[in-house]
């Protein structure tokens, strides 16, 4: 077992020997459940409603359910995410654990590569199981899978945006809160630029500034588009969230 | 094995470090006593790789702190002043972690976790979270987590601090089998206790070192005065002055004990002989009469207290015989 392996087993043994995964974990998997069953039963009464003008309905699932929870499961992953990175480093910090972290025979970005890549697994197990939904839903009706797939590759990039930037915050403070609202901060900065972006119009700036938000090259995946330019947004600024990380990290320990 | 060269550490304007020099050899075990915030934990932390030194070279197995700390790393067990556990893992748990983190897997990782269990007692708690523990036994799981990959260097940061006395003997007694096959700085300012696991001490304050000796010659060279304590059963008016009186005494007090005086005299003289057949011919009813030595404790104090009155160069061990003749 590299190192690596090693924090990245402690950090999922820290998480599921707390409550905290499963509080976020019940939250989050309630939340996107009941939005789900919503948009399906308000797609099943405009249903009824064009059987009624029309007489036939021919509805379209990947419009009427998947873009709107797509759409509301940002929100939600923007407001979970941080509570489940708060603790990664701020923890270290209080703790006094950080100094024997960093007196092992263990780099800095491998520290911070095993703790992303821990919360990331919690993550992905916990949107694995959303995946029931568009598997219950293919049994009884029809829709394109491939946009659904695209918004899942959507939300898993989306997902790490998120846990590297609250990585940063927790990196940032020995205060859990501290971190968590840190991290929810910058990423409604993130999330406003796009607004920005559009009020600018389409200058350079504009674009520039739109660039910078997640808002849009989310809306390509969840649309079934993959465009190269979406996925180097994504991965350059996790590497630049991570570095920043590591670079802070660093500088804790000369005060 | 540790070698020290004028080590500086600044924080913006506090120097919290200045021009600290010093070396263990192998096998040695060095104690750090210091006022709190005299810079042991920094010392400490500098020699880990935690943090560089603004000025100076630490070489630590040969290796420097600057330039290679991955190897200064693998070969130091360090106990940070608290306890570095995480109290939601269970004790093995945690050695398991603690081992893997510096390489160790397979058998020799079972095998020296066993080891450590055994020799700090933790039997009996190892399948325990470790936020259910108490001080002490955080404190020994701490010590295990610097022992577990078997390191020639150990530094250790008030290793006996939260444990009950039995405890503190089994941890003094582990320090010394430690020492002759490891090296070992610990920091400590229970005084006793560098007296009885360390042959050197060094003495630190305001981030200089101030002496460094064996526990012995520190006492023995800085005892400025030899010093008496006398106590009679029934004192007179003059008993002060009769004291002073006798040849070789240089001040006497009243304690706050009826009877019991202390007495001051020149370096070199034992002045009892005289002091008791003083006390016996004027009736005072002699009960007894002891020298006192300086303890390390005092020595502490007085270094610590006054360090101007002491020139470093006067204190540190120069090996010059004829400062020895205290």
């Amino acid at each position: 077992m590299t190192p690596v392996q090693a924090i990245i087993a402690k950090e999922l043994r820290s998480y599921f020997v707390s409550p905290v995964v499963y509080a976020v974990g019940s939250v989050f998997l309630l939340t996107v459940g009941l939005l789900a069953y919503l948009y399906v039963v308000f797609a099943g009464s405009q249903a009824i409603q064009l059987v009624q003008m029309q007489g036939s309905a021919q509805l379209n699932l990947n419009d009427l359910v998947f873009r709107n929870l797509f759409a509301s499961t940002r929100f939600i992953l923007l407001i979970i995410l941080p509570i489940l990175t708060m603790r990664l480093f701020a923890e270290e910090r209080k703790l006094r654990t950080f100094e024997f972290l960093l007196t092992s025979p263990i780099r800095i970005n491998e520290i911070v590569v095993g703790k992303f890549m821990g919360v990331f697994l919690v993550f992905l197990g916990l949107l694995g199981l959303t995946g029931l939904m568009p598997l219950t839903l293919a049994l009884f009706s029809d829709f394109d899978w491939y946009p659904v797939l695209t918004g899942y590759l959507g939300l898993i990039l989306l997902g790490a945006l998120f846990l590297s930037v609250g990585v940063l915050a927790s990196a940032l403070t020995e205060n859990q809160i501290v971190a968590a609202f840190v991290s929810i901060g910058l990423l409604l900065v993130l999330w406003l630029l796009a607004g920005l972006g559009s009020l600018l119009g389409d200058t350079t700036i504009g674009q520039a500034v739109s660039y910078l938000s997640f808002m849009d090259h989310y809306d390509h995946l969840v649309r079934g588009l993959i465009d190269t330019k979406d996925l180097v947004y994504f991965f350059s600024a996790l590497i630049l969230m991570l570095f920043l990380s590591h670079r802070v990290v660093d500088s804790a320990r000369w005060k | 094995m540790i070698e020290v060269q004028k080590i500086t550490k600044r924080y913006g304007q506090h120097t919290a470090l200045d021009r600290v020099s010093f070396s263990v050899a192998k096998g040695e075990v060095l104690a750090f006593l210091g006022p709190n915030g005299a810079g042991k934990t920094t010392t400490m932390r500098i020699l880990t790789c935690f943090m560089p030194a603004t000025e100076g070279i630490a070489l630590v197995a040969g290796f420097d702190c600057a330039d290679h700390p991955m190897e200064v790393k693998r070969r130091i067990g360090y106990l940070p002043e608290t306890p570095p556990v995480y109290l939601e893992l269970t004790v093995t748990e945690y050695l398991q972690f603690v081992g893997r983190l510096r390489g160790l897997s397979g058998k020799i990782l079972t095998s020296s976790m066993q080891r450590e269990i055994e020799r700090l007692g933790l039997g009996t708690v190892q399948q325990r979270l470790i936020g259910n523990l108490s001080r002490g036994y955080r404190q020994r799981v701490g010590l295990a987590q610097a022992l577990l990959h078997d390191p020639p260097i150990l530094i250790l940061d008030e290793p006996t601090v939260g444990l009950d006395p039995k405890q503190i003997i089994e941890i003094r007694e582990l320090i010394k089998n430690l020492a002759g096959s490891h090296s070992v700085i610990l920091s400590t300012h229970i005084l006793p206790e560098a007296t009885a696991v360390c042959q050197r001490v060094v003495i630190i304050s305001g981030g200089r070192i101030v002496a460094e000796d064996t526990p012995e010659q520190l006492s023995a060279r800085l005892r400025q005065s030899e010093k008496i304590s006398l106590t009679v059963k029934s004192p007179a008016a003059d008993t002060i002055g009769s004291l002073k009186a006798v040849q070789g005494v240089q001040n006497v007090f009243a304690s706050d004990a009826p009877g019991t005086y202390l007495l001051e005299c020149e370096l070199g003289r034992d002045v009892r002989e005289e002091v008791a057949r003083l006390a016996v011919a004027s009736g005072w009813g002699l009960l007894e009469l002891k020298a006192i030595s300086m303890t390390l404790e005092d020595v502490f104090l007085q270094l610590t207290r006054h360090e101007e009155g002491f020139a470093p160069d006067t204190v540190v061990a120069s090996a010059e015989p004829a400062s020895r003749s205290v």
